[in-house]
């Protein structure tokens, strides 16, 4: 592994402030989006993103318009990061017509095309090669538009890691795969799944410069990633980037993550990545506590809304569904 | 219309080329495909002509590139992979089930994956358990997927052409055997829609209902009825999803008889749902039960023999029309 210097010039505030409100917004997404799942209002699956919020936030901040982002089946920190409209969001999870999906998705997979979001996906590792594929058709349009795949310790296991990333290499794609190494596949540790348990090592063997980063650190991610997509733009992709992470609860909301050590857990708790963040733009961008203040308030205020509207919304009814489903 | 006589690998060949042409988002995909022109020849000469960043060889991936192709479509490309045997697809069913077919559903009508996998199918020739299948029912029993079986060279053509620019996951299941057989392909631009079967000759005692490579052998079968005063209709679906019902329906309610014939084995096959489809709207028309020609319930044997006779022939397609016609006297079993 390689590490590239730190960027020479400290982050702006505006960044700073994008990057905080980003990660906020994550964690008041899934925290109160578990309380409407505790109500009943939300069903099916609900995987929360709560503890890993640095990494979307950092890749994300690093792209631009014209990027792709594919997802994992826990996929609501990507979507927000990407600059999904929450309401859309919450709407969907409420399984409402004004949802991204219009309820047809749900949680794992909501999607917007339409900017390049590739969408959330329920089957662990399938981001990959559909990330290369849009890397792919970028580069026979002519454009010099980055993918982003975000994957993790659980996906990096799947026979189509190799075989997508080993795809990108030969054809110098305009692709980066980001593992969110959170340590465990459900509850299966990656001491149990894998001998070799620095990933990033896995695309240095098929000819890809690999990097290694604390994910819960999003100026880190940030930094990282932006490094990324310049060797991208210069030809050199396609890039792997490993972020260390952890879960701060269990695979899903009904999973109590009894199997996940106390002692480790608050290690990780002691490096929030929310937390990080909101120091970041204190220390570093020079904001004030009402400023923060403020911020939070209005996010919370946009959550709320969201869930007005969502909950003032139709569902598609069965006579719409049947029209949907003509030729099907 | 002018017309000219070439093999169905060539009208495949012109539909990609074309195509091509027309849209520049529309790239291929393969295992030899480039350099080598296939080991069909159907992409032969089209590195030249189009570059290496639109005609690509691959390793052997078949999720991967699958995979790719999907992702691809999704980004608004026009992608074809191509899989040298539809027995290796079976690799890459994770991107064909789960995100190919599901995508447009998921997203709710707004994501829409224009993806296209040419292969092959089909015994003959020894190639063996492992490259003689026909998969066809697997892909057909997933909503969301078209299922497209060309049986001349003016169908490979112009249904390849329309599934280049329709907005679906498309399994394109050429034959093995075909690929060196001729037929007239119409000069100029040539589109044939999914879901218009073609009725392959006209007919007018019983339907027999076919595609793919079991459409010359029910062509020939209905020569021999024909020598025996059996004047058979000969309907080739074409595209199985969409499944054009209602050209296969008339027929039969004309003529009240109808034998299925595929190449596939018989259990859970699309024959056995072809014929489901008629007994419940013509049952009451029907002079005869519906009968079904279908490979046996067993993986495809080496011995060319043995492979002979896991797969239908001729002659059992002629017995099978022969006994929805009553046509032979009743042998009643012995006291």
């Amino acid at each position: 592994m390689s590490t590239p210097a730190r960027t020479a010039n400290a982050p702006s505030k505006a960044l700073l402030e994008k990057i905080f409100r980003t990660a906020y917004k994550i964690r008041v997404f899934e925290t109160e989006g578990i309380k409407l799942y505790r109500q009943g209002l939300i069903r099916g699956y609900f995987h929360p993103y709560l503890g890993q919020e640095g990494i979307a936030t950092g890749v994300c901040a690093a792209l631009s318009e014209g990027d792709y982002i594919a997802s994992t089946h826990r996929g609501h920190g990507h979507c927000i990061a990407w600059g999904a409209d929450v309401k859309r969001m919450v709407a969907e999870l409420l399984q409402k017509e004004t949802g991204y999906c219009k309820g047809y998705g749900g949680s794992m997979h909501i999607a917007d095309i339409s900017v390049g979001n590739l969408g959330a996906n329920g089957i662990v590792g399938a981001g990959t090669p559909l990330g290369v594929g849009a890397a792919l058709a970028a580069q026979i349009r002519g454009s010099d538009a980055v993918t982003v795949t975000f994957t993790s310790d659980g996906g990096s296991n799947n026979g189509t890691f190799l075989e997508s990333l080993n795809l990108a290499a030969i054809w110098n794609l305009n692709f980066i795969l980001v593992i969110e190494n959170n340590q465990y596949a459900v509850s299966t540790r990656i001491e149990e799944s894998t001998r070799e348990q620095d990933l990033y090592k896995r695309g240095i063997a098929i000819g890809v410069p690999s990097f290694q980063v604390d994910g819960n650190d999003p100026i880190a991610v940030h930094d990282l990633t932006r490094e990324a997509v310049e060797l991208c733009r210069a030809g050199k992709g396609p890039v792997l980037i490993e972020a260390k992470t952890f879960r701060h609860m269990g695979h899903h909301v009904n999973d109590p993550g009894k199997y996940m050590p106390e002692d480790q857990l608050a290690y990780y708790k002691a490096r929030d990545p929310v937390d990080r963040a909101r120091a970041a733009l204190l220390d570093m961008g020079g904001a004030k506590a009402q400023e923060i203040a403020a911020i939070e308030a209005e996010i919370a205020a946009e959550f709320e809304s969201a869930v007005e509207f969502s909950k003032a919304s139709s569902e598609v009814t069965p006579e719409a569904f049947r029209e949907f489903a003509v030729g099907y | 219309m002018a017309m000219r006589e070439i093999m169905y690998r060539d009208a495949l060949r012109e539909a990609i080329d074309e195509e091509m042409a027309r849209n520049p988002t529309v790239f291929i995909i393969g295992e030899g495909i480039a350099e080598r022109g296939g080991s069909y020849k159907v992409t032969e000469g089209l590195l030249a002509k189009y570059g290496p960043k639109r005609v690509r060889d691959t390793p052997i991936a078949e999720a991967g590139m699958i995979g790719v192709g999907v992702g691809a479509a999704i980004a608004g490309a026009r992608p074809i992979v191509e899989i040298l045997y539809v027995d290796f697809a079976m690799l890459g069913m994770d991107m064909i089930v789960n995100q190919a077919a599901k995508f447009r559903l998921m997203t709710g009508g707004n994501g829409r994956v224009p993806f296209i996998m040419r292969t092959q199918g089909g015994a003959g020739g020894g190639v063996a358990a492992q490259h003689s299948q026909s998969l066809e029912a697997l892909f057909y029993h997933i909503p969301g997927l078209r299922v497209v079986m060309p049986s001349t060279p003016s169908d490979a053509k112009g249904l390849l052409k329309y599934a280049l620019r329709q907005e679906d996951p498309v399994m394109f299941l050429e034959h093995k055997h075909l690929y060196m057989t001729k037929g007239l392909v119409p000069d100029g631009e040539h589109i044939i829609e999914f879901g218009k079967a073609d009725i392959k000759r006209p007919g007018k005692d019983v339907t027999l209902i076919a595609w793919s490579n079991m459409v010359p052998t029910t062509l020939a079968a209905a020569e021999e009825l024909a020598a025996q005063g059996i004047d058979a209709e000969v309907i080739d679906p074409r595209t199985l999803v969409p499944l054009d019902k209602k050209t296969i329906l008339d027929s039969v309610a004309k003529t009240k008889r109808a034998v299925i014939v595929q190449e596939a084995n018989r259990r859970g096959g699309v024959a056995s749902d072809i014929c489901s489809i008629i007994q419940e709207e013509l049952f009451y028309d029907l002079d005869a039960p519906v009968s079904i020609v279908a490979g046996l319930d067993i993986p495809i044997p080496f011995n060319l023999t043995l492979e002979k006779a896991s797969v239908p022939q001729k002659q059992d397609v002629v017995a099978a029309a022969r006994r929805v016609l009553h046509a032979d006297p009743i042998e009643l079993a012995a006291e």
